[in-house]
């Protein structure tokens, strides 16, 4: 996500770190850079304009004369300037409600369906809630079926009326949640043009019988200048708590991002980064500026591993290998935990520097591969991995599917493998970037 | 056919009603009806640019070219298409805004027609099944633009199938079933997530019993996504396996409401398969729909359906006639023209 206008604000800045002093002049050259590399990410053009002018003005400002690394000042004023536009603090969803009511809606086509899917697994695993999800898009065919397999897949309840009237479904659904325990309801709501006045009718209607605690708009992060025409619509006719961006592992440059809270004041509170139903996060203002910077994003890196690496199997794999124990099986099992962290791309791009490394494409069937190669060893040939000779190497590769170059390669990877691992342990080694 | 254009006494709009005749008069109708929004917007924004500069100015360029990025015409197109505004002001030596219109309109439609002949019409195939595939990223709406096209096939006796080749999203193939069920058209439909694999069964079901269209749905696919990517290749592969010179059309869906990101959707996709035509949906919200101009320009594929309302015979052959007239019709011709 951001990549694209990542790189070019960061090549604009680099070229300021060059000059000895900011004047006019230069300052001019750079922020007619950042200007296009903001228009052409489809950041709002209003924004664009009080950007540019605030991020000059400061940079002319007294404290950048005064110092003697300009460059770096002004890093600093362009992040904090997008720290700004993204909203500051962190916005929390509410979740004290017995139950809480949280709606969904938004434009045809934005993700609906989906977000509340994985907002449900979000709520269910970080905040011990048990939602309920209502499907009151009964306008959409298919679209009840596709939130009863989205219920399914992830063993959570949903409400459904069939086609019946949204307002009563989504009241009685309240209801049911009451009596039943749940203590967080999501609705879903058919997707629905900005401007057509009879549904938008509809959803103050649901709005005013069960009053939701939370209404968020959800944006397609491909979304162009017409971001604000819908932000607007939707706001004036409820009031919206929050906004989630969906598609931005896209390679969109994610300009409604940008644009949507200083527009509309609505906050920006969750994104949707993959397909997967874990594939939601929170929206944290300053995270994102140092992304979009390239500056990386460890905080997030760390928490995502905290969450899906098992700590158990994570020791027991760094104490075999102090032990230098480590063989194909702990590679294997690494190597499961590596893949929960989800796309390795999406993983790398955290790391302050990788976006210098170029675009980093990972096809997942290396992985694939490389499994499939260790599933042909015997548990035997695992623990020894020095025991592999031709015979057996020959049979392994037919067994995967594979060659005996690609069971070489392997082998030959994890050599040098354990080897940088050694040193790492030692402390001895620099990362790459 | 196509009028260009350049430096014409002529008006403008004189020229749109002698082309458009009273058969097409219905179909202009949809596409002002379709645009109303998008238009009343633009249109209102650039009168006032022109109540605003009697004369022509660089602070005229600045704020002609703020409207322009904001229908997301694109960047550089914009930028380039002023460029060629102010050669223009200058030699033909325009000095009022209001003989400026004229020329703003034309220079749309010379980014759009760059002096090719534009083909809107479907390819059929002279023998055996036409097939049509259809690509797009997530929620661009591929399913419902298929029920459409569908509906408008078998009106015109056509014997239709859809596939149902979105195997990954929760409820797809539930959804292009209501549609079939709705138009009355044959839904192939398997239990699998190989969607090559339906694919391959729909294809040979269409050839056995001689249907004229095959319309193929897929799963959403974000551009920079390479395994899914590669999964749109074998799909091709499959279908040209079957019939040779399949698929006469790959048509990719956007959504009018994206931004910059509709050119790298089309030159992702245009890398995979060959793209002959875009579906532009969802055109009757406020959307501009402008970034398909700087498609055009910038990809070269064409538009060749667009949706104008959610109703199923809302979705029509694209015009960039009756297009730009619906964008532009209460600036230069009369509200009640």
């Amino acid at each position: 996500m951001f990549e694209n206008l990542g790189d070019r604000l960061q090549n604009a800045i680099n070229k300021i770190k060059g000059y000895g002093k900011i004047t006019e002049e230069n300052i001019g050259e750079v922020t007619r850079e950042i200007r296009l590399a903001l228009l052409e990410a489809d950041v709002n053009y209003v924004v664009v304009k009080e950007f540019i002018n605030n991020v000059k003005t400061k940079a002319l400002g007294e404290e950048v004369s005064k110092s003697l690394k300009p460059g770096e000042v002004f890093v600093k004023i362009v992040k904090d300037e997008l720290v700004a536009l993204l909203g500051g603090n962190k916005e929390d969803l509410y979740t004290k409600g017995s139950p809480s009511v949280l709606m969904l809606v938004g434009l045809q086509g934005s993700g609906k369906t989906t977000t509340i899917g994985k907002l449900s697994l979000l709520l269910r695993k970080k905040y011990n809630k048990k939602p309920l999800l209502v499907a009151c898009d009964v306008y959409r065919p298919a679209a009840i079926d596709q939130l009863k397999q989205i219920g399914k897949q992830l063993n959570i309840e949903v409400y459904e009326e069939g086609a019946g009237n949204p307002v009563t479904i989504a009241e009685n659904a309240i209801k049911y949640a009451k009596e039943n325990g749940f203590n967080y309801v999501l609705i879903d709501t058919a997707g629905r043009l900005h401007i057509d006045e009879v549904l938008m009718t509809e959803l103050s209607n649901i709005n005013d019988i069960v009053k939701p605690d939370e209404i968020l708009l959800v944006v397609d992060s491909m979304t162009g200048q017409d971001a604000i025409n819908v932000i607007t619509g939707f706001n004036d006719k409820l009031k919206l708590t929050g906004a989630v961006l969906t598609k931005l592992d896209g390679d969109t440059r994610g300009g409604a991002a940008l644009s949507i809270r200083h527009l509309t004041n609505v906050p920006i509170k969750f994104i949707g980064v993959s397909e997967k139903m874990d594939g939601l996060e929170e929206f944290y203002p300053d995270r994102m500026a140092t992304r979009i910077l390239g500056m990386g994003d460890l905080m997030s890196m760390i928490e995502k591993a905290e969450e899906v690496i098992d700590q158990e199997e994570a020791i027991k794999a760094s104490k075999r290998l102090e032990k230098g124990k480590f063989d194909l099986e702990d590679f294997l099992s690494s190597l499961r935990q590596v893949k929960k962290l989800g796309p390795l791309e999406n993983l790398i791009k955290m790391i302050p520097g990788a976006s210098k490394l170029g675009d980093i494409k990972i096809d997942p069937k290396d992985l694939a591969h490389v499994e499939a190669i260790i599933y042909s060893m015997t548990p035997y040939e695992r623990r020894h991995p020095e025991i592999l000779k031709a015979s057996r190497k020959i049979r392994i590769a037919k067994g995967s599917g594979r060659s005996v170059e690609e069971v070489n390669q392997l082998l030959k990877k994890f050599d040098q493998m354990k080897v940088m691992m050694k040193q790492f342990q030692k402390g001895n080694i620099k990362l790459p970037f | 056919m196509y009028i260009v254009i350049v430096g014409d006494k002529m008006g403008l709009f004189d020229k749109f009603k002698k082309v458009f005749n009273i058969e097409t008069k219905k179909e202009i109708e949809v596409y002002e009806k379709g645009l109303e929004k998008s238009r009343d917007d633009f249109v209102s924004k650039l009168n006032l640019l022109n109540k605003k500069y009697k004369k022509v100015n660089s602070e005229y360029f600045e704020e002609l070219e703020e409207i322009l990025i904001m229908a997301d015409i694109g960047v550089n197109t914009v930028m380039e298409f002023i460029d060629r505004l102010k050669k223009r002001v200058k030699s033909e030596n325009i000095i009022s805004s209001d003989d400026l219109k004229e020329v703003i309109v034309d220079e749309m439609f010379i980014i759009y027609i760059n002096n090719e002949v534009i083909v809107n019409k479907i390819n059929y195939s002279s023998e055996g099944p036409t097939v049509i595939l259809f690509v797009g990223v997530n929620g661009a709406g591929k399913t419902t633009t298929i029920g459409k096209i569908a509906y408008k096939l078998i009106s015109e006796n056509k014997k239709v199938m859809m596939i149902a080749g979105d195997t990954f999203r929760a409820g797809a193939s539930e959804q292009l079933q209501v549609w079939g069920d709705r138009v009355g058209c044959k839904v192939i439909n398997k239990d699998t997530t190989d969607a090559a694999s339906v694919i391959y069964d729909g294809i040979v079901t269409a050839k056995e019993e001689n249907y004229d269209v095959v319309l193929i749905d897929t799963a959403g696919r974000l551009q920079n996504k390479v395994n899914l990517m590669n999964e749109l290749e074998k799909i091709n592969k499959v279908i040209g396996n079957l019939i040779p010179n399949a698929p006469h059309e790959t048509l990719l869906v956007i959504d009018a409401t994206t931004g910059q990101n509709g050119i790298s959707q089309a030159k992702s996709f245009k890398e995979i398969t060959n793209i002959t035509g875009i579906v532009l949906t969802k055109l009757d919200g406020t959307a501009k729909g402008g970034i398909v101009l700087a498609i055009k320009e910038s990809v070269g594929i064409p538009v060749k359906f667009v949706g104008l309302g959610e109703k199923r015979e809302d979705l029509r052959v694209f015009d960039i006639e009756k297009y730009i007239y619906g964008l532009f019709k209460d600036l230069v011709g009369g509200k009640n023209d």
